[in-house]
């Protein structure tokens, strides 16, 4: 008891000790950067080569450092958010308050996009109403740790705040409008088949009873296996940022997606939707679009399309719903990023 | 006989889990066999919720996640 007593207390010393080291370091990154860039480098302030080189040094760093961080925590936390926790606060719930309750579930729960049948059929034969399921599966990749993370460290609490709450709004008035459509007869049939029991109980239910090192190690198992996926795309699209930052003249961006440009949200959402990226990849590729003068309600539009709706999950959901209820279900959603990007290129 | 399954439609995560499953019964040393489902249907039958899932003599051992090797010649035994 007390050797355990005595380890926990080194372990929360050495968090203490870890995360101030990570403050330091992290309010100095601005300053190393140029130091890099003009003294050891000797590169010449105000040129092309210099700008892109600082930028790139300055950035890939603070995000890699803002993911290490925030994917731990997220780790962490889904430990208490398992799928079938979520089915049961889910099972039953009126519509609307379930799409709210649904989009807001989706951004803690652990979500695969190769699993996203399995959990479908899970919730809806859990008697889970087929808006509200969608209201889940529109939130769980739109809105995720990794978006907000590189939001928050890129624009500030400002734009990622934005973004989580209109990302949880399209999800459920999405979710909440293909409830009112009664797409039910769209889905597979072969769904509700042999599925008529009650639900059973079994396995993914180790959330509920885990020791704090079991969710610890959860946290790391998480950092390695999302930041050890996305960093090269971080890098790479850090690297994008770097050259348009670099070499794009200022204001460049202006004239085709900038605010006066109307037609260029629409167009922002058609070319997002079939192209299949992540979070890590676009954002440093937006933030430098944004920095040449593109308008920021296109540009999260585009976001919102490229990682909210993609092509592969449209094929791996053709397995439970028809093509009919797809198309609506891609439509609705387009149109409500549509909706967001509007408003933002409006409001600021 | 140990009738060791893995359910999952065939990502990367999947694999993974039957190499550990494998690694797992090897060192355990009891004989075993070691079936991979891919059939959505058949998936479904166990109920679960996320892939892949390790399931042992019928009965859902993990789900939407891989375990390590230790932690699955525990839920071999």
């Amino acid at each position: 008891m007390k050797a355990q007593f005595s380890r926990i207390v080194i372990r929360l010393l050495a968090s203490v000790v870890g995360l101030a080291a990570w403050w330091l370091l992290y309010r100095n990154l601005a300053a190393i950067a140029a130091w890099l860039s003009y003294t050891i480098s000797g590169l010449e302030r105000g040129t092309h080569l210099g700008a892109a080189v600082e930028f790139f040094l300055y950035e890939a760093p603070k995000v890699l450092m803002l993911l290490l961080l925030v994917v731990f925590g997220v780790g962490v936390v889904r430990t208490f958010f398992t799928p079938e926790r979520t089915r049961r606060l889910l099972a039953g719930r009126r519509e609307s308050v379930g799409n709210v309750l649904a989009a807001l579930l989706g951004t803690v729960t652990p979500f695969c996009s190769c699993s996203a049948v399995p959990l479908f059929i899970g919730f809806v034969t859990a008697g889970v109403p087929l808006g509200v399921t969608l209201s889940f599966l529109i939130s769980a990749p739109m809105v995720n740790e990794v978006a907000l993370v590189l939001l928050f460290g890129m624009f500030g609490w400002k734009v990622a705040g934005l973004y989580l709450g209109t990302g949880l709004a399209v999800a459920i008035l999405s979710g909440w409008t293909l409830g009112r459509l009664r797409l039910e007869r769209h889905v597979e049939p072969w769904v509700y088949e042999n599925m008529a029991g009650s639900p059973g109980e079994s396995g993914g239910d180790e959330g509920t009873a885990m020791s704090w090192s079991g969710r610890a190690q959860a946290g790391v198992t998480a950092v390695r296996e999302i930041v050890g996926r996305v960093w090269p795309f971080v890098l790479l699209g850090i690297a994008v940022g770097a050259g348009i930052h670099g070499y794009v003249p200022e204001n460049f961006m202006a004239s085709i997606m900038g605010r006066d440009a109307w037609w260029s949200v629409p167009l922002a959402v058609l070319i997002g939707v079939p192209m299949y990226g992540n979070a890590a990849g676009i954002i440093p590729v937006v933030q430098a679009l944004l920095g040449k003068g593109a308008a920021l309600g296109t540009v999260l539009a585009f976001m919102m399309a490229v990682i909210g709706l993609s092509l592969p999950e449209a094929i791996i959901l053709r397995q439970v719903l028809k093509p009919r209820l797809i198309a609506t279900f891609f439509g609705v959603v387009a149109g409500g990023i549509l909706l967001v990007g509007y408003l933002f290129n409006f409001l600021l | 006989m140990k009738r060791i399954q893995i359910l999952g439609t065939g990502c990367a995560k999947c694999q993974k889990l039957a190499a550990v499953a494998d690694e797992a019964a090897q060192a355990l040393g009891v004989p075993y066999e070691l079936q991979k489902i891919t059939d959505l249907k058949h998936i479904m039958s166990f109920r679960v919720m996320s892939t892949p899932a390790l399931v042992v003599d019928g009965v859902v051992k993990v789900s939407g996640r891989v375990p390590t090797v230790d932690e699955a010649k525990q839920l071999l035994g």
